[in-house]
């Protein structure tokens, strides 16, 4: 290889390094600070494409221009009302003001500690404020109606500020404090919240015993019912057959009356002959033939077998 | 192509080592290969289901359709966004294989699923998001981890939902309008932020108490059952005996009925028979009644086993028949007059 070639090469080499060190690319997601030994120069670079900057002496700082995320670790925080929980949040926040944000903070790993600080410590606050149904809740809308009626006595309970109200609280104080250091606040959300370990016990044990409670009432709802609709089977099979039987007697007795009736309008005309039929009637039908008749000669069936008439 | 290119320098410089060589056959395959590489560069395919996001310089300048696109090598970059597919991410469990017989991962994801009711009771939510990216520039370039944020979103509300519902509410009745408010409050906030996605649906999986409570939710189940056992079982009892009772108090009122014609027709046939009887005998009544007693007598006595005549005046002749036969007998009859 020639030296001219080997000269050439290096030509382009510095020629390549040169332009390198003169030019930048913005991207869509970032802006950038011009910084001149160490010193922010001029303006902050928010739009896009191709930028020259002097080589060498001048440098670019890329910062994000996007939403970024910042998730705060779980934190034990207890309420007013010294319920302990865990909470854990989110926040979105962007880089509003880059110089600032470069002058006090430096990095993006600067910021998400700086925020650790800033929004814990509010919501810590807020929390210790607050009830934890205020925390939970957001409105004070009333439970859909229950399958049965009246079994859920622990109706939800009211409140005055609500979930809602508490982190926009602390969004607005964390954002305050955040606006010094260049960074805006976007919105700030509980993401979780639980009882620590203890405390959820006890709210097992408690929702337990609801269920029992629950449990019990249907149970003894249903003993109830079912005696219930028996005393009504009772009182229905009483009814209908003393009703049945009412009636069925009625219809008897205006039979027999009108019979008694019927009878007497006929046997009344000679009442004497009436005993007499009646009578032979009754001689004929009690003939038995296992039984024994005594008669005395007295009778007028055999007073011509004594004596001849 | 490439390892070709280089297993014949390898060779040459083996064999010969001659820069004349060289020059005459590595300096075309290398100009071939920088020409195939450009070419490479400047051509690229979108899927159906994709578009290419163009970037020239880190400018955002052209969305490009499915299909083969070109673009300036070097200084203009792609990147493909998939806005057709339907996204999901699940919560509270993951799919380990989905399948016929969809497989999950033992693993259980209790932080992301157990929450606070709003009578301050603890659930357990499963739930998944179905979304789609509708906004491509917005999804790249407008929030950084737009995934873990758009996670985020959905378990704050989440809870923010059921942090609002009694714990009943959302292990019973609750579910639709629990999925309708996350969705509409989710959509909502991926507006706000800015994510370019939109939530096609909110789907509940399974939502239980926590473990620990299970059997007394269980055993409120079972009372119910129990509850409502009882009750069919009185109102079976109920139709057993009721229906049957109707129809026999029917049946005791017919007889009834029937009893009054009967007594009713046979009072009147009587009644009849003696007038027609009385009418004849009124003309020569004693006559009648001495033929009557008579021919009474004559059809009664052969029906009568024994037969005993007594003079009026004896007397004492009683204690002659044996008791025994008198109890063993029919009543004795006299027949007087």
């Amino acid at each position: 290889m020639s030296t001219k070639s080997i000269l050439r090469i290096a030509a382009i080499i510095v020629v390549l390094l040169l332009m390198n060190s003169t030019t930048y690319v913005v991207n869509e997601a970032e802006q950038v600070i011009v910084t001149q030994f160490g010193s922010p120069v001029g303006q902050p670079v928010v739009t896009p494409g191709l930028h020259f900057k002097v080589p060498v002496i001048q440098k670019a700082n890329y910062f994000d221009k996007r939403f970024l995320e910042w998730d705060g670790d779980p934190n034990q925080v207890p309420t007013k009302d010294k319920r302990f929980i865990w909470v854990d949040t989110y926040a979105r926040w962007r880089i509003s003001d880059p110089l600032k944000f470069f002058q006090r903070l430096r990095d993006e790993r600067g910021a998400q500690s700086r925020l650790d600080d800033i929004v814990d410590g509010e919501t810590r606050s807020a929390v210790a404020r607050h009830d934890l149904v205020e925390v939970v809740r957001s409105t004070n809308r009333e439970a859909a109606a229950q399958e049965i009626g009246s079994e859920e006595e622990t109706l939800l309970e009211k409140i005055q500020t609500g979930r809602q109200a508490i982190t926009d609280e602390i969004l607005k104080r964390a954002s305050g404090r955040a606006a010094d250091l260049g960074i805006e606040l976007m919105d700030f959300r509980l993401k979780r919240i639980n009882y620590v370990e203890e405390v959820q016990k006890d709210v097992f044990a408690r929702m337990i015993a609801e269920r029992n409670r629950v449990a019990q009432r249907y149970r003894s709802e249903g003993e109830g019912e079912a005696a219930r609709i028996r005393g009504e089977r009772e009182r229905d099979l009483q009814k209908i057959q003393s009703e049945a039987y009412r009636t069925a007697q009625g219809l008897r007795g205006k039979a027999d009356a009108e019979a008694t009736n019927i009878y007497a309008e006929a046997y009344n005309r000679d009442a004497d002959f009436y005993a007499f039929t009646k009578s032979m009637e009754t001689y004929e039908l009690t003939a038995d033939p296992k039984g024994m008749l005594i008669l005395t000669t007295d009778s007028d069936f055999l007073k011509y077998l004594k004596k001849a008439p | 192509m490439n390892r070709n290119v280089f297993d014949n320098v390898q060779i040459d410089l083996d064999r010969l080592s001659q820069y004349a060589y060289l020059r005459k056959y590595v300096r075309p395959a290398l100009i071939l290969l920088a020409v195939l590489v450009m070419a490479l560069m400047t051509v690229y395919q979108v899927q159906p289901e994709e578009v290419g996001v163009v970037t020239r310089l880190g400018r955002f300048v052209r969305i490009s359709e499915p299909g083969l696109s070109f673009k300036v090598p070097l200084v203009e970059s792609v990147q493909k966004v998939p806005v057709q597919r339907q996204l999901k991410h699940e919560f509270g469990f993951r799919t380990e294989e989905a399948g016929v017989q969809t497989r999950y991962s033992a693993n259980q994801f209790p932080e992301e699923s157990i929450m606070l009711t709003g009578d301050l009771n603890v659930a357990v939510v499963e739930w998944i998001v179905q979304y789609r990216v509708s906004d491509p520039y917005r999804y790249l370039f407008k929030v950084r981890n737009v995934e873990e944020t758009f996670r985020s979103m959905n378990e704050a509300v989440m809870r923010e939902v059921v942090g609002d519902r009694t714990v009943t509410e959302v292990l019973t009745v609750g579910r639709q309008d629990i999925e309708t408010a996350v969705q509409e409050k989710l959509q909502h906030l991926a507006k706000q932020y800015d994510t370019g996605i939109t939530v096609d649906q909110v789907v509940l999986q399974d939502v239980n108490p926590p473990d620990p409570v299970k059997p007394s939710w269980d055993a409120v189940n079972q009372a119910q059952q129990q509850r409502d056992r009882l009750i069919n079982e009185a109102r079976a009892e109920y139709n057993q005996v009721i229906p049957r009772a109707s129809g026999e108090a029917e049946q005791a009122v017919l007889q009834a009925e029937g009893y009054s014609l009967d007594r009713v027709n046979r009072s009147q046939g009587d009644a009849t028979r003696f007038k027609a009887l009385y009418e004849s005998y009124r003309r020569a009544p004693q006559v009648t009644r001495q033929r009557m007693y008579l021919e009474t007598m004559q059809r009664v006595l052969p029906k009568t086993g024994g037969k005993v005549y007594l003079d009026k005046d004896a007397k004492g002749v009683l204690p002659l028949f044996s008791l025994e036969a008198l109890q063993g007998r029919a009543a004795t009859k006299e027949a007087g007059q």
